[in-house]
Parts: structure tokens; sequence; C-alpha cells
């Protein structure tokens, strides 16, 4: 038996002014089922909400609708208004009679009328409401960081700070990222490594943080509180526990002409090698594609034999390990297009041609000339270098139309590095704009520009190509009277732009979150959640998101934590119980589902799975489908798809849509 | 006909046609009252029965609307309402259902203007068609189809199997 | 084997030792080259920078005329007319509206699905194969290879690979026994649209193209559109009086290159019909210099 309270809102003169709320009031006390209806100027005043409350215990109500603005301004309001009267919340709906009646159409019996129909829909409708409690799930206090670059390390830092346990994954050798190779940083020259390397050992030191180095992540599955990750660590083939990080081993590898990535190909390194000489963690890996040993059957082993802590083993295995965690920072990185995405530029066969970060090893103190600017080609001190600021960037005809934000800071600094390094060198750079926007920024190109005598020249560069020794750069300076101009370098630098990695797209999918066209992660939304993603749970950190300079990643990172933090300050999350559920009968073999799981493939949070129904002998009697109401957002397409409507939603159940179409009534 | 005033329903996502309709009304643009807006969680939980049972409730044209491609909020229900409808476009065209009043769409939660150009779009189209009265004659008479219609061709010929 | 041509204004006129070439060579491998019926002008700068109808229209009759005459193939060997058919064929297999207007306009249906070569992929595709045992002199010459603009751009519509650094050209004549030179100049602007109004650029710009060449030792520039040729052929004397050291590489289409790869005789491939002189270097290939050339 309904007994259900209508109140009418007047919202001042908001809906007064063109809905007869009076009558309204009066048509939908006669509206069978209906047990109290009033009217009243403010209904989300705290009078007005006295009233609901008032009603609820009087008359016993077990519905409740009000008929006001739209509930995605007040529903929270009302619904806290009922429970605080006893009254489940979910037992009460919103008529929007303001924005989608009294404010779109004129003052009339109509408008009044629409008013009426509105309610009237939501009174049949909230008559097949149900009682709904707020699901709770546990959380387990353990974040996943993926990714130990800069956003990484500093999300890695504060969430262990803040007292909760942190597993860093991360690919390579050694955490440190895109920050490690950097020679100084914008706009105050800071040395990157000396600021960078100590947050590294602290990472690698610090009780809460397990760093799993040499690592990927295999997959993930669960949702926000309660998931569960497969990390392949992969076979190092040296044990780090033993290693002593003395050396012999790599300075005694045969195989010796590898390029080095992390001097981006300036320099060579050996099979058995550690990325860098400040890596964390400082200890050898096998790389088992170039090393004799593994390419050649066995032969070699020259490591092994010398290693005078015995710590080579050439039989390990990757092995996978699986952990639970509640939350995962996802902080991969960016790569960099190289030179060869530019057939105009040389199809990277000048070797003086080079890009932004091979310019940042060349200028390092711990980069392959230790800190002079010498030509790749023979090591000559170059006189006269060209930048090219959006290399790619803001190309649609290279389908980059991105701004990689940070080679007009970079390309400013180089500029500057050189000019310090050789005062008499020339060097000009082609910009298209110069976007300096940040703190102290544009004073940096300023500079570059007035005290450091850089000649930027606004425009495009068309080709580059070599003639007597020298690399033509032909270019066009469109703010002298656009005239086309032709540079001699000694070298040039491309400032490439900056790409989601290659494999962003497959990281995206293991961790079932979103990547724009160009494969860069999504955010839940640009403005007002930068660092969620679409999924509970998971958040973001650094360029895998969009190119960002390191404070803007030190922030998300920090932002990211926090997030996390505020997560594992629960020891229970609530969610809301709009969920999809299956109809379940005593006994299961009559359930509806017929177990054709239709449903899963559909579902975009992976919440529906297969459930085998057993009998006591444990044989299957039953398949149907399941629904994790952790997993569930509630957006019903499961619902729609079901084909014998086995598949139900609450707050939106098949019941109640079907009554409020049927209460059109027309 | 002039006098005739259709009536119409709209079957709209929660985050994006929902919010667009409220900007609409925070915007103080006016369009027909002829519309009655229900609101769904995403256009994928919209089950195409609904759509029939909002016929047989009587009405003369129905919007469906919910978030840009790309843009929902639960990632792929828009898309999966799209494909659905496609298919159930052609079953209706089949029985010989009037698809000119289902008025398939997108409105985000930024076009409150677009909403009253497809509302008043759509009742204009409606009194161009008039009343659908003809709605409840094809649902007597194509449901009965496959009863009064056993012709030797609709038959099932079973061959024999050749192993 | 048949296949439609269009010869267009400048193999009638100023590159006559194109059409003949590319006819002897043609010919030499079994393939008949039959010119379409009654065409007409392209277009080519005229018409497209004055009147977007027109420019659309008189490379659609083309294609209309050659449907209708029954080819599934049309070469166009003149790099313009080339660009301007091609363009109007995207365009109307973009929008079915437009080829219906247009059908109408032309009182001609067709479908402008024909097939259409430029003289790189003729070259590439039909003769190429067909020549690799009919080598009878080697070239024995460093040759760079000159695409200009239009063979390769816009890229969206010619649909080339590479087309900041094309090798056909390269391909194709590494096979006739040249070597093909790297250099940089091979997709740089000769000055064409601009050789009537304002000569001096174009002289200067094809000055650029024949340096790098001289520089990178070329003793032959090979080219497969008329403008470029005459520009880097009849442009020679204003090109030289910018230059202190003469350049003097003759400058030949790739179809005569081919020509004389496959022995066919000077007169026909109207090798004498260049400005700068070519006799030696010709008279050279053709006494079957069997002297490897120097790397």
């Amino acid at each position: 038996m309904s007994r259900i309270g209508v109140f009418i809102c007047h919202c001042g003169e908001n809906i007064a002014s063109t809905v007869d709320c009076e009558s309204v009031a009066k048509s939908a006390s006669e509206i069978p089922g209906v047990s109290f209806s009033i009217d009243y100027k403010y209904m989300c005043s705290d009078p007005g909400q006295s009233k609901i409350k008032n009603a609820i215990i009087e008359h016993k109500l077990n519905g409740v609708v009000v008929a006001a603005c739209s509930p995605r301004m007040h529903e929270p309001t009302f619904r806290k208004a009922c429970a605080e009267a006893g009254l489940n919340p979910y037992l009460c709906e919103m008529a929007n009679i303001r924005e989608h009646c009294s404010w779109v159409h004129p003052k009339g019996e109509e408008t009044t009328f629409k008013a009426f129909e509105i309610l009237r829909m939501l009174v049949e409708k909230v008559k097949r409401n149900t009682k709904l409690l707020p699901i709770k799930v546990p959380v387990t206090k353990t974040a996943i960081v993926l990714g130990g670059g800069v956003a990484g390390i500093q999300a890695a830092l504060d969430i262990a700070n803040a007292g909760h346990k942190v597993l860093m994954i991360e690919k390579d050798p050694s955490i440190g990222g895109h920050m490690a190779m950097l020679s100084e940083t914008f706009p105050t020259l800071d040395c990157s490594q000396c600021i960078l390397t100590p947050r590294m050992v602290e990472v690698a030191q610090h009780p809460n943080i397990t760093l799993y180095n040499y690592a990927e992540l295999e997959s993930l599955d669960g949702f926000i509180g309660n998931f569960k990750a497969r990390i392949r660590l992969k076979a190092k083939s040296v044990d780090p526990k033993i290693c002593t990080a003395c050396g012999v081993c790599w300075s005694k590898c045969p195989v010796k002409k590898i390029p080095d990535e992390f001097n981006t190909g300036l320099s060579k390194r050996t099979a058995i090698y550690v990325p860098f000489p400040q890596a964390v963690p400082n200890k050898p890996v096998i790389d088992r594609t170039q090393c004799t040993y593994f390419v050649k059957n066995g032969k070699c082993g020259v490591c092994k034999k010398l290693c005078p802590a015995s710590a080579i083993d050439f039989e390990t295995k990757d092995e996978i390990i699986e952990v639970n965690a509640g939350a995962v920072v996802v902080a991969t990185g960016f790569e960099i297009k190289h030179t060869d995405f530019f057939p105009e530029y040389g199809y990277g066969r000048y070797k003086d041609v080079i890009d932004g970060l091979q310019f940042e090893r060349l200028a390092s103190a711990s980069g392959p000339t230790l800190g002079e600017i010498k030509r790749p080609s023979d090591g000559k001190v170059p006189e006269t270098i060209v930048f090219i600021a959006c290399a790619g960037s803001r190309d649609k005809a290279k389908g980059i139309e991105y701004c990689s934000k940070i080679c007009c800071m970079y390309t400013a600094k180089h500029a500057m590095l050189y000019k310090h390094k050789f005062h008499e060198g020339k060097a000009y750079v082609f910009y298209i704009d110069i976007r300096a926007n940040g703190k102290n920024y544009d004073e940096f190109v300023r500079r570059t520009i007035e005290e450091d005598d850089v000649n930027y020249i606004r425009g495009r560069v068309s080709r580059i190509y070599e003639s007597n020794g020298k690399l033509i750069v032909k270019g066009v300076d469109t703010l002298l009277n656009a005239q086309p101009v032709e540079i001699e370098a000694d070298m040039v630098v491309l400032a490439t732009a900056i790409v989601a990695n290659a494999d962003s797209e497959s990281v995206a999918q293991k961790l079932h979150i979103g990547y724009d066209k160009h494969h860069f992660l999504s955010e839940a939304h640009p403005k007002l959640r930068p660092v969620e993603t679409n999924t509970g749970g998971i958040f973001l950190a650094g360029a895998c998101q969009a190119p960002k300079d390191i404070p803007e990643s030190v922030s998300q990172g920090s932002a990211a934590a926090s997030k996390v933090t505020i997560l594992f300050s629960n020891d229970e999350l609530t969610r809301e119980p709009q969920v999809a559920f299956v109809n379940r009968t005593f006994p299961p073999q009559y359930s509806s589902c017929t177990g054709c799981l239709l449903c899963i493939p559909v579902c975009p949070y992976k919440a529906i799975e297969k459930e085998e129904i057993k009998n006591r002998n444990g044989e299957v009697v039953k398949t149907v489908a399941y629904v994790n109401g952790g997993l569930c957002q509630g957006c019903g397409t499961c619902v729609a798809f079901c084909r014998n409507k086995s598949i139900d939603i609450q707050g939106f159940t098949n019941e109640q849509m079907f009554t409020e179409v049927m209460a059109l009534n027309f | 006909m002039e006098d005739f005033e259709p009536k119409l329903a709209a079957f709209v996502c929660n985050w994006c046609t929902y919010a667009g309709a409220d900007l609409t009304g925070t915007s103080r643009m006016k369009y027909p009252s002829n519309v009655r807006i229900l609101r769904f969680p995403c256009t994928g939980r919209i089950d195409f029965m609904l759509v029939m049972k909002a016929f047989d409730s009587g009405v003369d044209g129905l919007i469906v609307s919910g978030c840009h491609p790309n843009d929902c909020h639960y990632t792929s229900g828009n898309f999966h309402a799209q494909r659905r409808w496609v298919v159930f476009k052609e079953v209706l065209d089949i029985m010989g259902f009037d698809t000119r009043r289902i008025f398939f769409t997108w409105v985000s939660a930024a076009e409150g203007a677009k909403w009253a150009k497809v509302v008043t779009d759509a009742v204009e189209e409606l009194k161009k068609l008039g009343p659908y009265s003809e709605f409840k004659k094809i649902l007597l008479k194509k449901l009965q189809f496959p009863l009064d219609n056993k012709t030797a061709d609709r038959e099932i010929k079973t061959e024999p199997v050749i192993s | 084997m048949n296949i439609g041509f269009y010869p267009g204004c400048s193999l009638t006129g100023t590159s006559k030792e194109y059409n003949e070439s590319l006819v002897a060579v043609a010919t030499s491998c079994g393939i008949t080259l039959q010119e379409i019926g009654e065409w007409n002008c392209c277009g080519a700068s005229s018409a497209h920078a004055l009147n977007h109808e027109l420019a659309l229209l008189l490379p659609s009759r083309i294609l209309a005329l050659a449907e209708q005459q029954g080819f599934t193939e049309l070469l166009i060997p003149c790099a313009a007319c080339y660009s301007r058919i091609a363009t109007a064929q995207h365009q109307l297999l973009q929008d079915a509206k437009l080829l219906a207007e247009v059908s109408e306009i032309l009182k001609i249906k067709f479908t402008a699905t024909i097939k259409l070569f430029n003289p790189l992929k003729f070259l590439s595709e039909k003769i190429l194969p067909l020549i690799e045992d009919k080598i009878k002199n080697k070239l024995n010459l460093k040759v760079s290879c000159y695409y200009g603009c239009l063979l390769v751009r816009p890229p969206q519509i010619m649909k080339t690979e590479r087309f900041e650094d094309p090798v056909v050209m390269e391909n194709i004549l590494a096979k006739c026994g040249a070597y093909p030179i790297d250099w940089n100049f091979k997709t740089e602007c000769c000055g064409a649209s601009l050789s009537i109004a304002r000569g001096d650029i174009s002289s200067k710009l094809s000055m650029r193209i024949l340096r790098d060449a001289a520089d990178k030792k070329a003793e032959v520039v090979a080219v497969a559109c008329p403008m470029c040729h005459s520009n880097l052929d009849m442009r020679r004397p204003d090109i030289n009086s910018l230059l202190t050291a003469k350049i003097d590489i003759p400058v030949l289409f790739i179809t005569q290159l081919i020509g004389m790869a496959l022995g066919i005789p000077a007169e026909k491939l109207g090798l004498h019909r260049h400005f700068v002189k070519n006799d030696k270097m010709v008279s050279n290939v053709y006494s079957q210099n069997k002297v490897e050339c120097p790397a």
C-alpha cells in the first residue's frame, strides 16, 4: 500500500510565476496512492525540509516526490532529509518542474498541466522504488605506482610518507626516467641529476616503498580499493642481493657496441650494464637480447667467471608475482619523436641533425662528451647551431596537432647553455610562437634573446640538406617581410614532438582506462578531475596524460598521492547502490538468466563475470551472469542487452521505467 | 490539423542531455511544452521495448538523446544505443512503423540551445505528420503476422543432411 | 596491350621529344598508346587560377571521354596535366552529387573510376618489368633524378610514399645501368609558374637545382615533366649568367634515357631537340662504353 507524499516547491517566483503550484498540489492529492500533498515557497530551505520530515513521520509515508528543481541540483539534499526522518533515501525522487517546465514555458494552463504530468510520472515511479543500502567495500591500503620518473617518484614518496605501503614498478633497470637524462633544468639552470638523485635514493631506502625495477605490469583486475595486479619481474641474471656493483663485469664484457639508451645512442654500452653511474638501484642487469651467452647459446660467460661475488646466474627466469593494492598511480611518462620522423630534415641520415634529448646528453656533465657540445659526426665544436622548435608539434600534416609544451623552454635553455659554453658560437632558433607561460619562464626566454644574443627567427624550416660539409637550413623569416632565409649550420637540434609511449594503448587497456586519439591517457574531467581516471582508484601523474614540464609533473604526482591518501583514509568505501544485479531465485536452477553472457562483452567496466552454480556434489547445474557491485558504475547497458530481462538496475529497474512510461498516459 | 498538439516524450541520459535540458532552463530559452522528459542513467540503458511502450502509451513521437560519441560518461553506452537503434530501425521499417517519429540525436550538457531546437523541430515535424493513430493497428496486424501467413514459401524446408 | 594516352599541349609542342621517346619506349615493349579522341586542354595554371568550375570541368571532360571511348587505363605523361586530372578525379570520387552535376553539364555519363598513370607510375609498373632483359647499352652515367613539385604533390591526391624523398626514378634508371646520385634538390621548385612573369626568379631557382647537381658530380639530369625540362634546358644561358663556373650538364627526359638503354636510335628519341648539347654523352652511351663508372 503506497503512502506517497508530494511536495511542490514554488522556488520563490521561479516556479510559481508560470505554474499554478496550488492547483498542482490539489490535483496530485487525487492520484491514487498519494496520501499527502502540499506546496511551499522554498522546499529546500530549513522549514521546507522540516515539512517533509514531519510529514514522513506523521503520515508514515513510504515514498516522497519533491516537485522542484533539477535532481542534479537538490536530489542529495532531499534524500538526506528523508534519511533523517527515517525514510530510506532511495524512496525519494524529484520531479523537475523548474528547468524542464517553468523556466522554458510561458505562464498558462498547459505549463501547469505539464508540471502535474511530470509529477505524476515520478509518483508512479516512486511507488515501485525499493529500499537500497549503500554498498560497502574494504580498502587495501597499498598503492601501486607505475613508472619511476619524477612524477612517479613524487607520488610514491608522498604516499609512503603518509604511512601507506607503495609498490613501485619501473620497466628499466633504474628509476629516474627522462629527468635523470637532462643536463640543467629551466628556468633556474639547476643541475637535473643533483636535484633528482637524492629523491631516487630516498625511494630505494624508504621502509614503505618496495621497488620493482626491471619489471612490468602484466595485468590488473579488481576495483577501487581491491585491485589485484600481476607483475612480471624480468630476469636480471644478476642477484642484486649478492652483487656489490664492483664493476668488473661491465668493464670486461666483450659486447661493447650497443647504442646506449641513456645517452640516446651517442655512446656505447656493454651487454651487462648499469644504465648510468647514479642509477638506483645501482646493480647491473644483463641485456639478454645482446649478450653473447644468450645470443650464441652459452658461449662467453666472461662476467660469470670474473664476478668476485658470484652474483651472476644465467639461469634465472622471468618471475610473475601477484600483489594486492587499493589504488594505482599511472606515471608511465612519454617518448619523443626521433629525427627519422623528418624526411625533409634529412631522414635521420645526417649525424649532426639531433633531437633535444640528445642535446641534453651532450650538454650534461655526465654525458658522453662530459658536457662539451661536440658534433656527433666528427667531434668538432659546432660554430653555428640551428634550433628548430615545433619539429612535428602543431603540425597537422604530421598528425600531431597539439603543442608539446616544453620545447619553447628547453630550446631557449639549449641555446643559452651552448652560448655559455662557447661564447663565439652563433645560435639561431626557428619558432612559431614562444610559449613561455610559467613562473619566471618568459624572463628566461628574454634573457636568452637579449643577454645571450641568441637569434630568434619567427618562421618554419622547409628543408635541411648537406652541402660542402655544412648543413644548409632553409626557412623563412615571417617577420622580416617574409623573406626566405638560409643558414649554414654545423649542427641542427630539432625540438621533436612529445608523443605517448608506444605501448600506452596496451597499458590503458590493461588498466581499463581511457586514452585520447594521440594515445595519451585520459583524465576523468579536463578541468575538475585532472588526476583521476574514469575508473575509480586509478590516478594519473606526469606526461602520460599530456606533455608536461617537471614542476607540473611533480604537482600532479603529489595531487595523485593526495587522492590516494584520501582514499586510504577510509577503512571501507561507500558506493551509490544504483548498480545492476542479476535476478536470482531459489532454487537457482529456476533463475531466469540463461547464461548467454551477452552482457559480459558490453560492460565497459568488466563488472560482469560468469558464475557457475554447483550442486552439493560439485557438479555445475547452471551458468549465470554475476554483477560485481563494487565494479558496476550503473550505466545499465547490460539491462537493455539482456534477452530475457534477467539483469536489472537498482533505481532504474524495468518495472520503474515501464511504469514511468505508462504514466505518460496521453 | 492546425490545432493538433503532438504528444512527445524524450528518453535522455542523465549526464549529457538531461543536463543539457537543465541548461536550456537555466538559460531561460523557450520551447514547446509538448515534451515529457524521462531520465535514464545512460542511453545504453534504453531498452527499445520501452520505446514501443511509449508509443503504446499514446505518444506521437519520441526523442532519444544522449552524450555525443566519445563523450559517454560510461565510455561506450551511447555507441551501444546507436548500434541498437540502427538494427531496431530496420525492424521497425519492416513492420511498417513510421520511423520518422523517432528522433535519435546527441545533445551535450553544454548544448542548451540545441536541446530547445531539437524539441522545437520535433514538434514541428510531428505537426506535419499528424497524430499516430496507425500505431495500434500496426501493432495488432504485425503481431498476428506469423500466425495468418503460413504460406508455402514461409515454411522451413528441411533437406536431408549429406555428410 | 592498349592504354589510353592523353598528350596535352606540351607534348605536341615544346616537349615533342618527350612524346617521341615515350612512344618509342612503349612500342619497343609492345605497349600501344592510343590517343583519346577529341581531347581538350587540361586547364593547367590558367583555368585553376581563375575559375574553379572550369578547372574542374576541363579535366573532367578528359576523364569522361576516355571512359566513353572504352579505356580503363589512362596515361598522362605531363606532370601538370596529371595533377589537374588526378585532382578532378579525386574531387569527383569524393562527392557523388558533384559527379552527377558534372555528368549533366558534359552530357556524358561517367564514373570517373578510370585508372590514371603518371609517367613514373607507368614506367615503374608497366615498363620496368618488361625491360630487364632488353637493356642493350648500360648507361654508365651519374644521374641526378629531378622530380620537381607536381609529380609527387600534393601527397593526399598523388598517393606518393616518401614524397619528401621519392626514389622511383632512381630505381628505374639503376635498372638501365645508370648511377643515381644522392642529392638535395630533387623535389625543390624550378619556378615554372613564374617562368613567364618573373623569368629572373625562375632562373635563380633553376640555377640552384643545377648547381647542386653539378656539386654532386652529376653527368645528366633526368626529368619527367615538360616544365621542369624547359626551365633547366632552355633557360640554361640565363642560368649560366648567374654562375661563375658554367654548367653544361644535359637535361634529358627519363624516357629518353630508357630509350638509349634499350638501344632505340637517337633520332627516334628526339635527342637532337635539346638546347644543351648532349651529343658527346649520347655517342658515348651508344658506342657501348663498357668502362665501369668510377664510384
